[in-house]
C-alpha cells in the first residue's frame, strides 16, 4: 500500500511487499517457463507443420473472418428472441412448481414434469424432434422456419434450468421475510410479487448469467436443422478452402463474446459472496 | 369488553404441544409481558394471535370477534394487529421509507403521495427522519428496529405485538428501542410483549405473565410476580433470571 514511502513503512507492510515480489517473481518464472516449453515442444512433434497449415492458416484466416462475423449476427439474434423468452417461461415454470393452492395443482405437475423431461433430454436431440418433427406437419410459409422451432427447442430446453435456478432463489429468502411481510396483512400473491421475487430474481443474477453463456453457444445447436450462423459458415469455409482455420476464427469470434460475460458474471459471484458475508 | 381475548388456545406442531390451553386478557391500553424460558411458546402464542400459525383449539377475541374461526380471511386481522420481530425482518430491496409505505400502499391502497405526509410524521415522532432513505443494511440494529415498529405502525394497528425485539440487539442499543415502547403505551397502545427484559417489564408492565410448557403458570401485576411470585416454578425461573 505504502510502496512510495519505505520510510514510513510497519514491519507487517515491508514483509508483505517482500512477499508479493517474491510471488510476482515466480508466477513470472513459471509462465515464462510453460511458454517456452510450448514454443519449443508443440513445433516437434512430427505432425505439427500439417497442423500448422490446416489449423492456422492466416491466409484463410483473413479471407473468412468478416463473413463469419456476419453469420455470427445470425447467433446473437436467435440468442436476442431466445433470452427473454427463457426468462419469462423460466420464472413462470418455477412459480408453477411452488404453487401451493389446491386449485393450481395440475399447474405443478406440469411444471414438474416440464422440467424432468427437458433437463433429462439432450439439448440436440430436443433441437431435432422439434426442429425436424413441426415442420414435417406441413405448416405453410413462414410457420416452418427452422429459426422459430429451433428457437422453440433452446427455449423450452433453458427454461428447465433457469426455472430451476430461479426455484433455488425463491427458496434462499428467508421464511422470516414472508411472516414479516404476511403480518402486515398482504396477500399471499402480494407477498411474492413485492417481497420475495424482488429478492430471489437479485440473489440469482450471478447463476442466470452463467445461462446466458451457455446459451449463446448452444445456439450453434440449430445448425444443424438448417439456420446458417457461425458454426455452419465455418463448415461451408472449410470444406471450400479445404482447412479447418475457419473453425478457429469462430472459435475466437465466441471466445471474443464470452470471456468479458464470464468475467463479468464471476464478477458478480464473488461480489455476491462478499455481501452475503 | 378486553381488547385482547385468549381463550384456551392450544397449538401443535404434529406430536409437539407448544401452546396447551392458553388463557389471557388484555385491556385497551395496557401492556402485558410474556415472561418465561426459551421454548416456553412465548413467540408462537404471538404468532398465533396474528393467525401466522393456524391454532388447534381454543378462540382468539378481539373487541369480542372472534378471529380464529378456521378458514376466516387472516389478511383484514393482521391488518389490525402489527408485529415486530426479534430479527427486524425488514426488506432488504427497499429503503427504510419503502418499508414503511408498502403495507398501507397494498392493504390500505393508499398512493405514495397520499401517505408521504403521514408516514413521515412517523419516521420523525421516532427520529428516524435522516434515516429514511436508508437501505436496512445501512442502519444499526437499534434503528432497523425502530423503523420495524414504524413500518408496523404504518398499518395503525389497534394491537401491537412485539416479539423479543431486543434480544438480536447489542447492549447499547437496546434502550432506544425499550424508549420507543414506552412512547407508546403513553400514547394508550394496547401491547403484548415476548421479553427477556425483565427490569423493562416490571417497570413497564400492566401485567406479566410466566409461561412455561405451553401454559401460562401465573399471571399478575409486576410487583405481585417479580416480589412474591406465588407457584415455585415462577420462582425458580425469576431466581435464574434475575440473578
Amino acid at each position: 500500500m505504502n510502496n512510495t514511502k519505505a520510510a514510513g513503512q510497519t514491519r507487517r507492510e515491508k514483509y508483505e511487499q517482500h512477499q508479493r515480489r517474491r510471488s510476482m517473481l515466480i508466477a513470472a518464472a513459471s509462465t515464462i517457463l510453460v511458454l517456452a516449453a510450448l514454443v519449443i515442444f508443440v513445433p516437434m512433434a512430427p505432425g505439427w507443420e500439417k497442423v500448422q497449415k490446416s489449423f492456422f492458416n492466416a491466409a484463410v484466416l483473413t479471407k473468412t473472418f468478416p463473413k463469419l462475423l456476419d453469420a455470427f449476427v445470425v447467433n446473437v439474434m436467435i440468442f436476442a428472441w431466445s433470452a427473454p423468452a427463457i426468462a419469462i417461461l423460466g420464472l413462470f415454470i418455477a412459480l408453477a412448481r411452488n404453487a401451493k393452492s389446491p386449485a393450481l395443482f395440475p399447474l405443478r405437475i406440469f411444471g414438474a414434469t416440464f422440467t424432468d423431461v427437458f433437463r433429462g433430454v439432450p439439448v440436440i436431440l430436443t433441437v431435432y424432434l422439434i426442429g425436424f418433427g413441426i415442420p414435417g406437419l406441413g405448416l405453410p410459409r413462414p410457420w416452418n422456419s427452422p429459426f422459430i422451432w429451433g428457437s422453440l427447442a433452446l427455449v423450452l430446453t433453458y427454461s428447465a434450468y433457469v426455472a430451476e435456478i430461479f426455484r433455488s432463489g425463491i427458496d434462499s429468502v428467508h421464511p422470516s421475510q414472508r411472516s414479516a411481510a404476511l403480518s402486515l396483512g398482504l396477500t399471499e400473491l402480494q407477498v411474492l410479487r413485492d417481497v420475495v421475487l424482488p429478492q430471489a430474481v437479485r440473489n440469482v443474477v450471478p447463476s442466470q448469467m452463467n445461462m446466458l453463456i451457455a446459451l449463446q453457444k448452444d445456439v450453434s445447436l440449430l445448425s444443424f436443422i438448417g439456420p446458417v450462423e457461425i458454426f455452419r459458415q465455418a463448415g461451408v469455409f472449410k470444406s471450400l478452402f479445404a482447412n479447418f482455420t475457419p473453425y478457429v476464427g469462430a472459435a475466437i469470434i465466441f471466445l471474443i463474446v464470452t470471456i468479458p460475460a464470464t468475467r463479468y458474471a464471476d464478477y458478480l459471484m464473488a461480489r455476491q459472496m462478499r455481501e452475503r458475508r | 369488553m378486553p381488547k385482547l381475548k385468549l381463550n384456551n388456545v392450544v397449538k401443535r406442531f404434529g406430536e409437539n404441544t407448544v401452546c396447551s390451553g392458553v388463557n389471557l386478557v388484555v385491556d385497551q391500553g395496557q401492556m402485558v409481558c410474556l415472561i418465561g424460558a426459551s421454548g416456553a411458546g412465548k413467540s408462537t402464542l404471538l404468532r398465533c394471535i396474528n393467525l401466522l400459525e393456524p391454532i388447534e383449539d381454543g378462540e382468539i377475541f378481539i373487541d369480542g370477534e372472534d378471529i380464529s374461526i378456521p378458514g376466516r380471511n387472516p389478511q383484514d386481522v393482521r391488518a389490525r394487529i402489527g408485529m415486530v420481530f426479534q430479527n427486524f425482518n425488514l426488506f432488504p430491496h427497499m429503503t427504510a421509507l419503502e418499508n414503511a409505505m408498502l403495507a398501507p400502499r397494498r392493504v390500505r391502497k393508499l398512493s405514495k403521495s397520499q401517505l408521504q405526509p403521514e408516514i413521515e410524521n412517523l419516521f420523525e415522532r421516532f427520529e428516524l427522519a435522516d434515516r429514511m432513505h436508508n437501505y436496512p443494511d445501512q442502519l444499526s440494529g437499534g434503528q432497523q428496529q425502530r423503523v420495524a415498529i414504524v413500518r408496523a405502525l404504518a398499518m395503525k394497528p389497534e394491537v401491537m405485538l412485539f416479539d423479543e425485539i431486543t434480544s438480536a440487539l447489542d447492549p447499547q442499543l437496546v434502550g432506544e428501542v425499550l424508549d420507543v415502547l414506552l412512547q407508546l403505551k403513553n400514547q394508550g397502545m394496547t401491547m403484548v410483549l415476548a421479553t427477556h427484559e425483565m427490569q423493562f417489564a416490571r417497570q413497564a408492565a400492566d401485567k406479566v405473565c410466566f409461561l412455561k410448557n405451553g401454559k401460562i403458570i401465573e399471571e399478575g401485576p409486576p410487583d405481585q410476580i417479580f416480589e412474591a411470585p406465588k407457584q415455585v416454578e415462577t420462582q425458580n425461573f425469576l431466581a435464574r433470571a434475575l440473578k
